[in-house]
């Protein structure tokens, strides 16, 4: 029972439970941060005055004509600013800025009785602008070398020389798309100012605590004079863990300026236009494959789209970095990366943080070269696959390694995955305008944050006398059961049926110095430092029972709300006798409880450590169904193997996986951000800044049969009972999906077809792509291949066994792909090579 | 004046307070009833999703849900509207849980993680577990030509449980946390109603009539004429008013845009504008139908409308929507349009000089306008009888369910002894308005029903229109679809196993 590890007997954790909030969920009575609003009198609100402009300085800001307005109250400006006008960590956000960096910008912002008169008052602020030169795609990021924070690079052996020595060569170039993470509750604050000056913030923020830090630095004030929080999230996905801070803070700079309370919320557009997104990146590569079709090398630069500030984007950028060999082992590495300045919102963190993007690009790699190298995509992957004993490109053992490859042989397994190949075969022949793909892709995903010192938490247990139990921790709930899977660690670990530990809400006058509910640790961090908290208590608690139960206190054992001796099965004590007995022999009852990750470490500096506790696992199969006549798809059916330890909460868990493979999906093919790119007057406006516009997922985007199978026996010693992280992972699997796609419109060519798609792999993308696989069947083998976008090969027409696919290794292919875009050379220098672009 | 009241959860509540501008959602959470939620504000998400009785037939109610975030609060005078609140009771401070049916299934099935959607989704899902005929099996029959090979029933497949439950009642609500499969298989699990539930038993009774409501505030006047003659009145005094049906455009505008107009003018329950008559020459729609009730009135009688409607925005929406409405805006992309215009439909359009009919082919003038006169309405949708045989409705968007269409393609077709001899064909979101493709129509008329027929018109159809590049699509895919539609058009009318067509 000492190890963090060890389950009791009988132990509440690893029991299917029901979200702690379903029942208030479902009847509509769970509150969210916008629902206190009408619980109290006299709230103000607010409306933010959004800037016209990707990139303007301002140069007159009126706000008397919005005080003839009735019913507005103030306008907060940069002039009301009792502290420092700054909403970011790195002190690079003006609160309320004189140089507008997005569209949409809010310059300032307006307070109203009501919110409409709030929106006509911030309609009749008057603000002029001297427009600015803008940059806004990473094209035209990278032309004007327009970059943000380190320049990292990460590196192993020495890659140009292997991939000099390499028999067969790949260069390509690779862009995907950013994601929005459309949570369904929008930021919401609401601000009101204590007794004796305390400002109490409600706010919908993953990390309460750096919520906290920014509202006292700007209103100039320390930390405890200010409390955060957070009764639950309507959804975070990492949106809310750095963007909350400055929109919380105009809240409570309202409420301090006007003495009521102030209500901040954003509504769809305005949420979408003015907070930031996953990071699009850009990609180019080299990589260089042995006659088996083993990774040698690996040699690319990834460029982020980090938008107007630095945000998250270096310890996103560094996450990518550390992912861009997936489940693979490539032995000589040599990877760079940047950060684009674009005048567009401040991209941020967004489930997977950087991992999913790395991992696109190796996995986009692996599919584009499968057939070029005449080899199946899947043999390709397995190949490639961790094996015991190999170590990552930032120097960390890959442990478990063999649990990685146990995970894939059982998906494929479960998914009958080769009966499924030859049914796919034999559909396809059948059909000419519909053909299906199917696919596998693994995940390997590292858990803890880069940034060591986030992986802390604390906890605070209070036992009441009559034996209740209330707990508090650090972590946030935004919907991913966090605190479901926090009661079922005090329950198990005082020995209590579930309904006997209630949880109060986060805030940071219990548990101060949180870190992020973020990076997907928050049952790892908090669930260890509440089961310390219990353990403190528990063990207080046996040496009472001990001394009734005429035993030793190490033999004392807590099992479903009794207490007995190991053994003894005559004589048990109930648990509030015992709290009973504690009490009136002045024992306390209560405890904060504190966690530590131990064993990691990191230099950002040579980009070489070990920044992980452990690596997650999984593996997906999906099969697919593309129309040819529009690129339209379904989803037929996807299977999963996943490995979350010894699941904490196994219904919860399975939400996790299912939810962040849906939302995986949705980045990959159907949510696409667009930007006014014009040179007209709405250059730089988002132009899907809607539901109606920005489609994510829908039930039609659900696999028809979905079939999620938790790894089994997968114990990981050295993390709470066992379990392992959930949040971030699955959403990788969804790599499984783009592949299937690919092959699908490869179908819709002869065998061996090299299909190159766009991210999204929208039907539109996904038409181009079979419709180029198409062209390649009607010019017939050896014609030239205009519009497939092979990968260039190097390899001096050495071509692999099987490669025989038409113009895959013509000495031809390099002048039929397209030259990359000028200024899309390495940082270092390197001239660049012909590539194939997406 | 009458007080303005609607019935919610069973409470009559005072609604004065509520302004012509102010959402049925808005007034709900200024109650204190803060189930529904604003997730859009545009009718996308279907977190805002309630209840309410609408009429099913004189003698019986049926629980309708629809989005509370579009209509003014005002519409709902003398209604009676359900929220998640009053669907069931969890567990409090004294409070014993009592969970409906619906929530039990989405709690205990993991329905819910943040939670924000749920509310939304049970009041969908709740109206379809009243849905009468629910529990009759609706498993459709397959299609007797090829389109199960084309991938044609793709858009709008209907996929019903074990139940009866129709997965399209939830095609409204967005869920950004589970992945829908534990939603699906809640949705799967419902069994029918008990005898003694007083939900199912309100069905019995007729639907609350409208009432004449009329308020004026500072911020404008709400008024739902009692009759034709009051509501062209009211257009005669005030020729900017909005006319209301549904809201599902104007809410939007209301919302997103902050139009703010100085009278609303409600229409959706006026019984002139909501016939469904049928004659020897003719189908008759009132305009004011919602489209949920066309369809289930129609039940296929129309082919080409039974494949518009399940790809026709969402369920929530449908509930409310109504051909007037999406006729009305004039919208380019509205998908509607080129189904009836495919139908070869007019518009019935009254005024207090009386009426005229007007071919919709004629209807529109330019991007979002209309031939329709200052104080003329919409009265309703004439199809002219006997329907083409060969029908197929193309609808080319991002998502399957619940998106706004790039291109849209409807075409009838009357094919006789392998020979064309009269087709309409309907485009959307090609050109300023919904257009008839009259140089393909051409290049197929009289002409022999074959692959090369097929290809030549397709080419022809890939220069119709003026697609432009936007967010939705680009212009060279837009083109791209409308000869491929043909093509597929062609594929879906052959029998199966003899597709092939050659490009």
């Amino acid at each position: 029972m000492r190890s963090l590890a060890d389950r009791p007997v009988n132990p509440s954790v690893g029991e299917t439970v029901a979200h702690e909030s379903a029942a208030l969920h479902v009847t509509g009575t769970a509150l969210y941060t916008d629902d206190l609003v009408f619980r109290g009198a006299r709230v103000l609100h607010l409306w933010p005055v959004q800037a016209p402009h990707a990139h303007a300085r301002v140069t007159a800001l009126r706000t008397a004509p919005a005080m003839t307005v009735p019913g507005v109250v103030r306008v907060l400006t940069a002039e009301d600013v009792p502290g420092t006008n700054d909403a970011g960590t790195k002190h690079d956000e003006p609160l309320f800025p004189d140089e507008v960096m997005y569209y949409g910008h809010a310059v300032c912002w307006v307070l109203g009785e009501t919110l409409e008169a709030a929106r006509l008052g911030a309609a009749a602020v008057e603000v002029e602008y001297e427009p600015l030169p803008s940059i806004l795609t990473l094209t035209e990021a990278i032309a004007a070398q327009s970059f943000q924070g380190n320049q990292p690079t990460v590196a192993r052996g020495d890659a140009a020389a292997a991939l000099a020595a390499a028999p067969h060569r790949f260069t390509g170039e690779f862009e995907m798309g950013g994601q929005e993470h459309f949570y369904l509750e929008t930021h919401a604050s609401l601000a009101h100012v204590d007794e004796s000056g305390q400002v109490f913030v409600q706010s919908s923020t993953q990390h309460p605590t750096e919520t906290q830090e920014i509202v006292a630095h700007v209103l100039g004030l320390h930390a405890h004079d200010v409390t955060v929080q957070c009764l639950r999230m309507g959804g975070g996905f990492g949106g809310k863990e750095m963007q909350p801070h400055g929109l919380a803070a105009v809240a409570a700079l309202g409420a301090v300026l006007s003495g009521r309370p102030v209500r901040m919320r954003l509504n769809r557009t305005q949420d979408m236009t003015m907070t930031g997104k996953r990071h699009p990146f850009h990609a180019t590569w080299e990589v260089g494959f042995d006659d088996d079709g083993h990774l040698l090398a690996l040699r690319a630069t990834i460029t982020s789209d980090g938008g107007w500030s630095l945000d998250l984007s270096e310890p996103v950028l560094a996450r990518a970095l550390c992912h861009i060999d997936n489940a693979y082992f490539i032995p000589d590495v040599e990877v760079h990366g940047r950060i684009g300045k674009t005048h567009k919102t401040s991209q941020t963190a967004f489930r997977g943080f950087g991992g999913p993007q790395g991992m696109l690009v190796i996995e986009d790699i692996l599919g584009r070269c499968a057939p070029a190298l005449g080899i199946d995509p899947a043999e390709l992957r397995r190949r490639n696959l961790y094996e015991p004993g190999q170590s990552t490109h930032y120097g960390q053992p890959v442990r478990h390694a063999e649990r990685l490859r146990d995970v894939w042989d059982q998906v494929v397994e479960r998914s009958d995955f080769e009966a499924r190949r030859q049914q796919v075969a034999a559909f396809n022949a059948a059909h000419r305008h519909l053909k299906r793909g199917i696919a596998i892709t693994p995940v390997k995903f590292g858990i803890s944050f880069n940034f060591t010192a986030f992986n802390q938490a604390g906890a605070l247990v209070h036992v009441y006398k009559d034996g209740s139990v209330l707990i508090n921790h650090g972590g946030t709930e935004m919907g991913q059961g966090l605190h479901t899977k926090m009661r079922q660690v005090a329950a198990t670990a005082l020995g209590l049926p579930l309904g006997r530990v209630r949880l109060a809400p986060t805030r940071t006058d219990k548990v101060p110095n949180t870190s992020a509910t973020a990076a997907s640790s928050g049952a790892d961090l908090n669930g260890g430092a509440i089961k310390d908290a219990c353990d403190q208590i528990r063990e207080r608690l046996a040496e009472v029972a001990a001394r009734k139960l005429n035993v030793h206190p190490d033999d004392v054992r807590f099992v479903d709300g009794r207490v007995t001796g190991i053994g003894f099965h005559d004589q048990d004590l109930s648990f509030e006798e015992v709290v009973g007995a504690a009490y009136s022999q002045r024992v306390q009852l209560f405890a904060a409880g504190y966690y530590r990750t131990d064993g990691i470490h990191w230099d950002a500096s040579r980009m070489q450590g070990e920044p992980f506790k452990y690596f997650s696992f999984g593996a997906a199969v999906s099969e697919v169904e593309v129309d040819g006549f529009t690129g339209a798809y379904r989803f037929v059916r996807t299977d999963i193997v996943h490995d979350v330890g010894d699941s904490l909460s196994p219904l919860i868990d399975l939400g996790q996986i299912e939810g962040g493979f849906v939302q995986g999906a949705g980045w990959l093919t159907l949510e696409e951000l667009r930007w006014d790119t014009s040179d007209g007057e709405h250059r730089g406006r988002l132009a899907t800044q809607a539901a109606s516009t920005y489609k994510l997922p829908s039930f039609s985007e659900m696999p028809e049969e979905l079939n999620v199978h938790l790894y089994e026996r997968a114990t990981e010693s050295g993390v709470v009972y066992g379990s392992k992280a959930v949040g971030e992972p699955p959403l990788m699997l969804a790599f499984s999906v783009r592949e299937a796609l690919r092959a699908a419109a490869a179908a819709f060519g002869p065998e061996g077809t090299v299909v190159e798609l766009a991210s999204p792999a929208t039907p539109e993308a996904v038409y181009w792509a079979l419709d180029a696989a198409r062209s390649a069947e009607r010019s017939g083998p050896g014609a030239p291949r205009s519009k497939t976008g092979l990968p260039a090969r190097h390899d001096g027409g050495a071509a692999a066994p099987g490669a025989a696919a038409p113009g895959a290794a013509a000495p031809g292919a390099e002048e039929t792909a397209r030259t990359g875009t000028p200024g899309a050379a390495d940082a270092d220098g390197r001239r660049p090579e012909p590539v194939a672009r997406t | 004046m009458e007080p303005i009241q609607v019935t919610v959860n069973g409470q009559v509540r005072n609604a004065d307070g509520a302004g012509p501008h102010t959402s049925l959602l808005d007034w709900l959470r200024g109650q204190g009833l803060t189930g529904a939620k604003e997730g859009c504000a545009e009718g996308e998400c279907g977190a805002c999703a309630v209840l309410v009785a609408r009429p099913d037939g004189p003698e019986g109610a049926t629980w309708t849900a629809v989005n509370a975030c579009l209509p003014p609060a005002l519409a709902f005078d003398g209604q009676e509207v359900l929220t998640a609140e009053g669907l069931g009771t969890a567990p409090g401070a004294c409070a014993v849980e009592d969970l409906h049916p619906v929530q039990r299934e989405m709690a205990q099935r993991g329905g819910s993680q943040c939670g924000y959607c749920t509310p939304g989704f049970v009041c969908a899902m709740a109206a379809e577990y009243y849905r009468p005929g629910r529990s009759r099996a609706e498993a459709s029959a397959p299609e007797e030509t090829g389109t199960g090979a084309t991938g044609e029933d793709h858009a709008a497949d209907h996929e019903v449980g074990p139940n009866g439950f129709d997965l399209h009642a939830l095609s409204g609500n967005l869920c950004r946390c589970t992945g829908y499969r534990p939603i699906r298989d809640a949705a799967y699990a419902l069994g029918a109603p008990e005898e003694t539930d007083p939900l199912a038993g309100r069905r019995h009774a007729p639907a609350p009539a409208p009432r004449h409501t009329r308020l004026r505030t500072g911020a404008g006047e709400f008024v739902r004429p009692g009759s034709l003659e009051e509501l062209f009145d009211e257009l005669d005094q005030h020729p900017d008013a909005v006319l209301v049906a549904g809201a599902t455009d104007a809410g939007v505008e209301r919302n997103i845009r902050h139009t703010r107009p100085r009278l609303v003018l409600a229409v959706d329950r006026l019984a002139p504008l909501r016939t469904l008559r049928t004659s020897a020459d003719s189908i008759e729609l009132g305009a004011a139908l919602t489209l949920s009730e066309i369809e289930s009135a129609l039940d296929g009688r129309v082919p080409l409308l039974a494949a518009l409607f399940p790809q026709f925005a969402s369920r929530l929406i449908r509930n409310a929507a109504t051909l007037g409405g999406n006729l009305g805006t004039a919208s380019p992309i509205g998908d509607a349009a080129p189904v009836l215009l495919a139908l070869d439909a007019a518009l019935v359009l009254a005024s207090r000089d009386g009426e005229r009919e007007v071919p919709l082919a004629d209807y529109f003038t330019g991007y979002r306008t209309s031939v329709r006169e200052p104080g003329e309405i919409i009265r309703a949708v004439r199809i002219p009888l006997p329907l083409a045989r060969a029908t197929a409705f193309h609808k080319i968007a991002k998502r399957r369910f619940d998106d706004i269409s790039s291109v849209a393609v409807a075409i009838a077709a009357r094919v006789e002894d392998g020979t064309v001899e009269d087709v309409r064909i309907g485009l959307g979101g090609v050109a300023a308005t919904p257009v008839r493709a009259r140089a393909t129509e051409e290049a197929l008329r009289g002409r022999p029903w074959t692959a090369d027929t097929a290809v030549a018109a397709a080419e022809v159809m890939a220069g119709e229109g003026t697609p432009l590049d936007d967010h939705r699509a680009s212009a060279r895919y837009r083109r791209a679809m409308l000869e491929q539609s043909l093509l597929r058009f062609f594929a879906q009318t052959q029998p199966a196993e003899s597709l092939e067509v050659s490009r």
